[in-house]
């Protein structure tokens, strides 16, 4: 909490709230290396299960390649929501957030990108790995990371909200499943959907574009959303 | 006449249980219409054969499918931009009778499918945005039913559907899109312009009475959920007709 | 009109009944399931008018 709000003589502006947010989560999660190590664990084994269940063919690997790590990355994400808010809200701390002099979509947003840098950035390093068992190649593997460097972003700004309505609800982690994963279709669908394309020889600027501009508008909207969210969760 | 007078449950309860055997029965006329034009009088499609007239449900249930949950999400602005207690309630209200359509409409879409294209279910763009709006349904369900606190559920719910009715846009065009990018069921539906007169009469008609029956349904149950979390005041329990 | 052939539909009559037949049958349901709650919620308010009826005329005695 101490590095939370800063001392009284310290100059602030709204906009510090963006790194002041980032830098205590960032420490946090630097702090439980664990949850962060689980996240990878968890996408990599889950989709070293897809060769043996469908058989080590490697013309088919290759074919489901890029949805089968799409769609694992994308749970991995959902996995992590929780931590964003929920032990803040357990402690206390998000209601003083919420009363603190930053504006809560600004701490909010703080939060998503402490976020995103402890799991979409990791993932997204990860991938190519994963690609190189199931027979992708080089450029295949780079637009995968390109398409998770830019979705997975937007996969923690929807969660967010998700991970901020389910805040206390009992048999919440289920029910945020059931809220996030509907609207996670469109980043899975031009995600993957990049990395096909590339498979295909076809041009992926337009797959990418897509994101970037889902990406550009969550930027926009997700914070208030969030911060939405937690205030409505917080009364 | 003031609207806002009732967007106070206390004077919308009495509004609603005036209006509903109205749309109860405007629902029954048009369906009785709607159903004898579709199955007796508009004659047999010929590509299509008898099996066509399911259209007759199948299109007015898809568009009430879209239709209740645009609804929901105007009812969700009312409710977070004016706190008015009534908008979500009409959204608690409105949301089974739209997953319930929307579920019709892929039931019946599927059993059309199956003579005509020779498949129950196939990842056709339409048939795959229905069946996400169908999982938008259910999270809201899910939401406002598994938080206890009722005006957190009511605010809740609405971001979830405004955040939702957001995202439905995005996912069509990429479910289009993606539809498109793999070719997999080329399917051609045989509609548009060239549908008789009787056939789209009839398709308006029956799409009328689902939606007087929708209003029937929503204004029913927003009573019931109106004296569920108000039975307690005061107002409930000076009018009589609110328990006759 | 000859009703078995109206029933039969082509012989595509399991898909027309089958869409037709669960439409009906889900409205029905819901209207049930509808008119119920209504009734128990105005049970319920006349349960707590008279409890509250009863408990003010003792305290009146």
């Amino acid at each position: 909490m101490s590095a939370v709000l800063p001392r009284a003589n310290e100059l602030t502006t709204p906009e510090r709230g963006v790194w002041v947010a980032m830098r205590r989560d960032l420490r946090l999660a630097v702090r439980s290396k664990g949850e962060l190590a689980q996240a990878l664990a968890f996408f990599v084994i889950v989709v070293s299960l897809f060769p043996l269940a469908i058989g080590p063919e490697s013309a088919l690997l290759k074919r489901v390649a890029p949805g089968v790590v799409w769609v694992c990355a994308l749970l991995a994400v959902m996995l992590t929501l929780p931590r964003i808010f929920q032990s803040d809200y357990l402690d206390g701390t998000l209601e003083q957030l919420a009363l603190s002099r930053y504006p809560l979509p600004v701490l909010c947003a703080g939060k998503m990108i402490a976020h995103w840098l402890t799991t979409g950035v990791p993932l997204a390093i990860t991938a190519p790995l994963l690609g190189l068992q199931f027979g992708l190649q080089g450029r295949e593997l780079m637009v995968i990371v390109a398409g998770l460097i830019l979705g997975t972003p937007i996969l923690t700004m929807l969660g967010a909200i998700g991970a901020a309505l389910v805040l206390g609800v009992r048999g919440g982690s289920i029910l945020m499943a059931l809220l996030v994963l509907p609207l996670y279709i469109p980043v899975l669908i031009f995600g993957a959907g990049a990395a096909e394309a590339s498979m295909a020889g076809v041009d992926v600027t337009a797959n990418l574009s897509l994101l970037g501009a889902m990406l550009l508008i969550g930027m926009v909207a997700a914070p208030f959303a969030a911060a939405a969210a937690v205030k409505i969760s917080l009364d | 006449m003031n609207l806002f007078k009732y967007s106070a449950p206390s004077s919308f309860y009495p509004l609603a249980g005036k209006l509903v055997p109205w749309f109860g029965t405007l629902a029954f006329v048009a369906a009785v219409i709607g159903l004898y034009l579709g199955l007796f009088v508009a004659p047999e499609d010929f590509q299509q054969g008898e099996v066509y007239r399911i259209i007759f449900i199948h299109v007015p249930t898809a568009w009430m499918a879209m239709f209740i949950y645009l609804l929901m999400a105007g009812y969700a602005v009312l409710a977070l931009v004016y706190q008015t207690r009534l908008s979500a309630m009409m959204m608690e209200a409105l949301a089974p009778t739209g997953a319930m359509f929307t579920a019709i409409a892929l039931w019946t879409g599927a059993l059309w499918g199956k003579p005509t294209w020779g498949t129950y279910w196939a990842w056709d763009a339409r048939m795959t945005s229905t069946l996400i709006l169908l999982f938008l349904y259910v999270g809201y369900i899910a939401l406002v039913n598994a938080i206890e606190d009722k005006k957190r559920a009511d605010k809740a719910g609405a971001l979830l559907v405004l955040v939702g009715s957001v995202n439905v846009p995005i996912i069509y065009f990429s479910v289009k899109w993606w539809n498109t990018l793999h070719q997999g069921a080329s399917i051609s539906v045989s509609q548009g312009n060239k549908m008789a007169a009787i056939m789209l009469a009839s398709m308006a008609i029956m799409a009328f009475a689902c939606w007087m029956y929708s209003m029937a349904v929503a204004f029913c149950r927003v009573r019931a959920i109106i004296l569920e979390r108000e039975g307690q005041s005061q107002w409930v329990k000076s009018i009589k007709e609110a328990v006759s | 009109m000859n009703w078995v052939e109206f029933f039969s539909m082509d012989g595509k009559g399991f898909f027309v009944w089958g869409s037709f037949g669960v439409f009906l049958l889900c409205i029905v349901v819901e209207i049930v399931m509808v008119r119920r709650r209504i009734d128990r919620a105005q049970q319920s308010v006349r349960d707590s008018i008279a409890a509250g009826e009863s408990g003010t005329a003792r305290t009146a005695q």
